[in-house]
């Protein structure tokens, strides 16, 4: 048996956890021991997962590095493996955790020891969510992710923490319920939760349709797809910086994952039945997040919408079933982790020095921070989708692809790209420029400091060299994609 | 060689950007302007061996992006098309480049704005060399981004930040069309590159396609989305408002992008896909129409301005519109020789005008000017040389090129040949009259600044040696280059431009050809009586007929329609869908309703337990009696 590198990463984080919870002394001396073993556990994850990358055989169809073991007697056993579609997304949260650590310790004042805990904890569930076969232990990923998340927007977050914190539980859990009936009853009638044998094995037509939606309404609500969507805009304004680019760059991901990896792998014929359905509300998240974007005042609602949006484009293309879309739909997974990151740690930069998220406060900032305009101005072209960068790709392969199968859903998805230009570029010109004028703090304005600059640059070359080159992730998740689109195309 | 047109600017504009405290403010400008100068000479000598051999490069870069049949790479393509685009692109921007190093002298910001610069070129020249779609729309949208940067380069300006946030979002929209046509063109022919994609259109002239609920033709249905896009980008009526504010940035970007470059990638985009609209008559028309309409409205418009940049701004948008009419006629090469002559005269002009504006220290109202002629010749010899060449003055650029396009309505049959032939002669007049005015204004009559006449100053040579380089492009480019490219027998464009039905040329009669000069000419004197001599006739026909003065003065009322129907109505849609949608419909009655729902129920039955034992013993008492009911009857 090899190296299991797949439980590595997932419980790697956990032994930083378990020793900054054993470290005793002064409350500086812990948070300081707490810094830097949470620098360099998620460090070392992420070292290790780029052997996931270099291992990776790329003709391999089915799933890779698999580690199993029986768990409880025939119910789940304990099942990790990786594929095209969940390889880079376990990378992005090895990558995105450090930066996230980083920031926080860059910014936050109290509790850092917690947070950090909390931080690593997140990462376990997180990277355990994208390995896990089966679908119980998926679902004790997927639901244990909650609680971390949870607490750190209601004991990190703003003014309104309480409200948000419970709304994000609440809806996600409420949502969760339907899920774990739908798993409850592959159960009963397949006698197995194994995800690679439920894809071989057929499961019932009839049975299909409303394990779907058990499954969707779960995903959908995490995604999240509109209407369910309205928890985002409050989780994201409250938390802290941290915590809104974790919740954005993974915690999104996993139902755009979700939705491949279950809805078309284990239920082709109810994907095939609801496509429509998920056309007509993929639409109207990216119209109707981008129009109410448009009019936000706080710079975070409005990144917190436009990920609406954004998210929109993967489930259209997802649900195209067609070699592009689905291959834009990761990618486009990928790229807004990049981007969205770096958008909500720019808020985070203005936050620190101003506390405040109001656009109204600021004016002109160019004129103080021109570092922080560069990165700024280009993160928001980028959420643009300019050509060049990775939002583009992403864009550009999940329309194209859902212009094959359903052209008015992608001429109506693509108006988008206007919507998505005016929303970005009028909070550039009302926050950057314009003369210099920033409400209460005004003075302390200081440009990006060095971590500030390492951790942006590092997204911002990452944009730019996905956009350049994209067949960096199209390669290895190729074979994957093929996979999932002969499978469902067979049904048809 | 290739290779290193292409690059230097981006590298040039990466060094300016990032690396401006190491080198210092004066090595940015050179190290810019070189590249450029470089890049400017090695398309020269590309654009003479094209024309004698005839070569086409295609030099493969790496991949970009390949998932299932989508198969795209990074590449170089030069063919004489690309060559000629090469030569106008890039000296073009060379002596841009040059020009801004005295322009911008006294701005804090100049190795942003060099770095800008060189970005633009590098993108321009990413579109001009692609050979596929996707590559096009990469250097489409990436002119589009430096043109956003270059227009809010004086970031404090409210005007400016609201005209680049404009161009942007104006040009979006006409983008949306060229990436519906790219949809359209890899559903139904699997491949964006060009070549494949031009060798398909003769089989699939015959198919169409369903969409907006009817069957039409494919191929039209393609040029018609290729055309929006086009439309965006080179300001034709209807998505034309972006250009007029963009001038806004500073004069050498009004220059060298909004006159001379990025506002042609629209014709240069039609001429590259003749070969798909040849087989569109349909197709055709429209661009004619729309570019002959676009002709004489901007023309109207440009009469009556008082900003000397939107004169010439308005003046760009007429000129583009006779470009895509020699398209629309089928005479692509006639409209890609109007682009090439019109880049020399119109970046003449403008140059020219900054000059001016700097002469009067940053004045631009015309109104304000005159009669500094002999206060700055040289300015006045090369804007007027400018003014001869826009206007089609015998034997200079313009008049090559703008009678090859009244000739190609002249002679073809197309369903708008005689109304583009109409226009393109009243426009001709009407764009002498305008050009003259903006002279004599300027230039001559009384002096109407307050500041004082004697701080008016001539440019420095590093100003004036560019405009007179760009003077002998609009004296000679024309005379030199029309038997290349539009002659009787020419061979030049090979397969670069393609023509379904061989364009007749035969010769057109004398009238016509007397005709244009005559009205050019003749109206010289006029515009000297009018706007110099007699002003009070134009001031009288201006009191009695004020609604259509102020109708073109307000430019057709394009801004206050579109503010109306889409700025606002967005915005207001947008609130209402936040307030009305999110905060009281979806969490209204969703979790905010639910837990007011559920905290309600729990109130209640919190009531219930009031811990009074006369309320328990009730409850029970009455409790028992139902059951014992129950019992008894059942």
């Amino acid at each position: 048996m090899n190296f299991p590198i797949l439980s590595f990463l997932t419980f790697f984080p956990l032994i930083g956890v378990v020793l900054i919870l054993l470290k005793r002394g002064t409350e500086d001396t812990t948070s300081r021991f707490s810094k830097n073993i949470a620098i360099i556990f998620s460090i070392i994850n992420f070292f290790v997962s780029l052997l996931l990358w270099i291992k990776f055989d790329l003709k391999n169809l089915g799933f890779q590095f698999v580690e199993e073991s029986k768990w409880i007697k025939n119910f789940v056993s304990y099942k990790m493996g990786i594929d095209g579609i969940s390889i880079f997304l376990v990378i992005l949260t090895t990558f995105i955790s450090p930066l996230c650590i980083f920031a926080a310790i860059n910014s936050l004042k109290k509790r850092i020891k917690e947070f950090l805990i909390a931080i690593l904890i997140m990462q376990t569930f997180m990277i355990g969510v994208f390995c896990a076969l089966d679908l119980f232990l998926f679902f004790l990923f997927f639901e244990g992710g909650l609680i971390p998340m949870f607490l750190i927007i209601g004991i990190w977050g703003g003014e309104r923490r309480v409200y948000s914190a419970l709304k994000f539980f609440l809806y996600t859990f409420l949502g969760s319920i339907f899920m774990l009936i739908a798993i409850i009853a592959i159960y009963w009638n397949m006698n197995t939760l194994d995800v690679v044998k439920l894809m071989e094995s057929k499961i019932p037509d009839n049975l299909q349709y409303w394990m779907w939606f058990g499954f969707f309404i779960s995903l959908a609500v995490k995604l999240p797809m509109w209407p369910f969507h309205t928890w985002l805009p409050d989780a994201h304004v409250e938390a802290p910086t941290p915590g809104s680019v974790i919740l954005a760059a993974i915690l999104l991901k996993i139902s755009g994952y979700g939705f491949i990896r279950f809805s078309l792998g284990l239920f082709p014929i109810a994907s095939h039945y609801f496509a429509n359905f998920v056309f007509v509300l993929s639409v109207i998240a990216i119209i109707y997040a981008s129009l109410v974007a448009l009019m936000q005042k706080d710079m975070k609602k409005l990144i917190a919408y436009s990920s609406v949006a954004h998210m929109g484009y993967v489930t259209i293309g997802i649900f195209s079933f067609t070699k592009q879309g689905i291959d834009g739909a990761i990618f486009q997974m990928i790229s807004h982790g990049l981007i969205s990151s770096s958008l909500f740690l720019c808020v985070g930069v203005l936050y620190d020095r101003v506390h405040s998220r109001l656009i109204q406060d600021y004016s002109g900032v160019a004129n103080i921070m021109p570092k922080f305009a560069l990165v700024f101005v280009f993160s928001s072209l980028a959420n643009v989708g300019l050509p060049g960068t990775s939002g583009f790709v992403g864009e550009f392969l999940t329309l194209i692809g859902t212009f094959k199968v359903n052209y008015i859903a992608s001429i109506a998805a693509a108006t988008g790209v206007i919507l998505s230009a005016a929303y970005s570029l009028w909070l550039c010109k009302r926050v950057v420029f314009g003369e210099f004028k920033v409400n209460n703090h005004g003075e302390a304005l200081l440009d990006l400091d060095k971590t500030e600059i390492i951790i942006l640059f590092m997204l911002a070359v990452l944009t730019i060299l996905f956009g350049v080159y994209p067949n960096l992730i199209l390669e290895p998740i190729s074979s994957s994609v093929d996979l999932i689109v002969k499978n469902i195309g067979n049904i048809k | 060689m290739i290779y290193s047109i292409l690059f230097l600017p981006l590298l040039g504009s990466f060094i300016s950007a990032f690396f401006y405290k190491k080198i210092g403010e004066i090595a940015c400008q050179i190290i810019t302007s070189a590249f450029v100068v470089l890049g400017a000479i090695f398309s020269s000598l590309i654009l003479i061996e094209t024309i004698k051999t005839g070569k086409v490069y295609q030099l493969p870069l790496f991949d970009w992006i390949s998932s299932g049949s989508l198969k795209l790479h990074w590449s170089i393509y030069v063919d004489s098309l690309t060559a000629v685009m090469l030569v106008v692109v890039n000296s073009v921007s060379a002596l841009v480049h040059i020009y801004s190093i005295g322009y911008m002298s006294h701005d804090p910001h100049k190795p942003r704005f060099m770095s800008y610069l060189s970005l633009f070129t590098f993108a321009m020249l990413s579109l001009i060399t692609a050979d596929n779609f996707l590559q096009l729309f990469f250097g489409w949208e990436g002119v589009g981004l430096a043109s956003y940067l270059l227009i809010g380069f004086w970031f404090k300006k409210e005007s400016a930040n609201n005209a680049s946030m404009k161009a942007f979002i104006v040009n979006r929209v006409g983008d949306l069309g060229l990436l519906i046509a790219m949809f359209l063109i890899f559903k139904t022919f699997g491949t964006l590159t060009f070549s494949e994609v031009f060798s398909q259109a003769a089989t699939q002239s015959k198919n169409s396609v369903y969409i907006f609920g009817g069957d039409y033709n494919l191929i039209t249905t393609i040029c018609v989305f290729l055309f929006i896009g086009a439309m965006g980008k080179s300001a034709q009526i209807i998505l034309h408002t972006w250009l007029p504010d963009a001038m806004e940035g500073p004069t050498p970007v009004s220059a060298l992008i909004h006159a001379a470059t990025m506002v042609t990638a629209g014709v240069f985009l039609v001429a590259r896909c003749s070969p798909l609209f040849e087989y569109s008559q349909y197709a055709l028309n429209l661009v004619a129409f729309v570019g002959a309409t676009t002709a004489i409205f901007a023309a109207s418009i440009a009469i009556v301005q008082t900003d000397i940049k939107r004169i010439i701004a308005y003046s760009t948008c007429s000129q583009l519109g006779y470009m895509f009419f020699a398209a629309g006629m089928g005479a692509y090469n006639v409209a890609i020789f109007h682009l090439f002559t019109h880049a020399f005269f119109k970046a003449l002009l403008f140059l020219g005008a900054g000059s001016v504006i700097h002469a009067f220290h940053d004045e631009q109202n015309i109104e304000k000017m005159g009669g500094v002629w002999k206060k700055i010749p040289l300015t006045y010899v090369l804007m007027l040389i400018g003014t001869l060449a826009l206007t089609g003055f015998p034997l200079l650029a313009g008049f090559y090129s703008k009678d090859a396009i009244i000739e190609s309505a002249y002679f073809s049959k197309s369903l708008f040949s005689g109304y583009a032939f109409v226009i393109g002669i009243v426009t001709a007049f009407i764009t002498s009259v305008y050009s003259w005015r903006l002279i004599f204004k300027t230039f001559h009559g009384k002096y109407n600044n307050s500041m004082s006449f004697d701080k008016v100053h001539e440019s420095g040579p590093v100003m004036l040696i560019p405009l007179l380089l760009l003077a002998v492009g609009a004296i000679f480019s024309g005379y030199v280059f029309h038997e290349i490219f539009i002659g009787e027998k020419t061979e030049f464009w090979g397969k670069a431009i393609f023509f379904l039905n061989h364009v007749e040329h035969g010769h057109p009669p004398m009238w016509l050809i007397i005709l244009v000069p005559t009205l050019v000419i003749s109206s010289i004197p006029l515009s000297f009586i009018l706007f110099l001599k007699r002003k009070e006739i134009v001031e009288s026909f201006v009191s009695t007929n004020k609604p259509i003065h102020t109708f073109l003065v307000k430019k057709w009322y394009f801004d206050e329609l579109y503010d109306l129907v889409f700025v606002r109505t967005f915005k207001n849609i947008g609130t209402f869908l936040w307030q009305k949608g999110d905060v009281n419909t979806i969490d209204g009655y969703g979790p905010d309703g639910v837990a007011k729902i559920v905290k309600k129920i729990s109130e209640q039955a919190s009531k219930v337990q009031s811990g009074y034992l006369y309320h328990y013993a009730t409850v029970i008492l009455v409790g028992l009696s139902l059951i014992i009911t129950f019992l008894i009857f059942i």
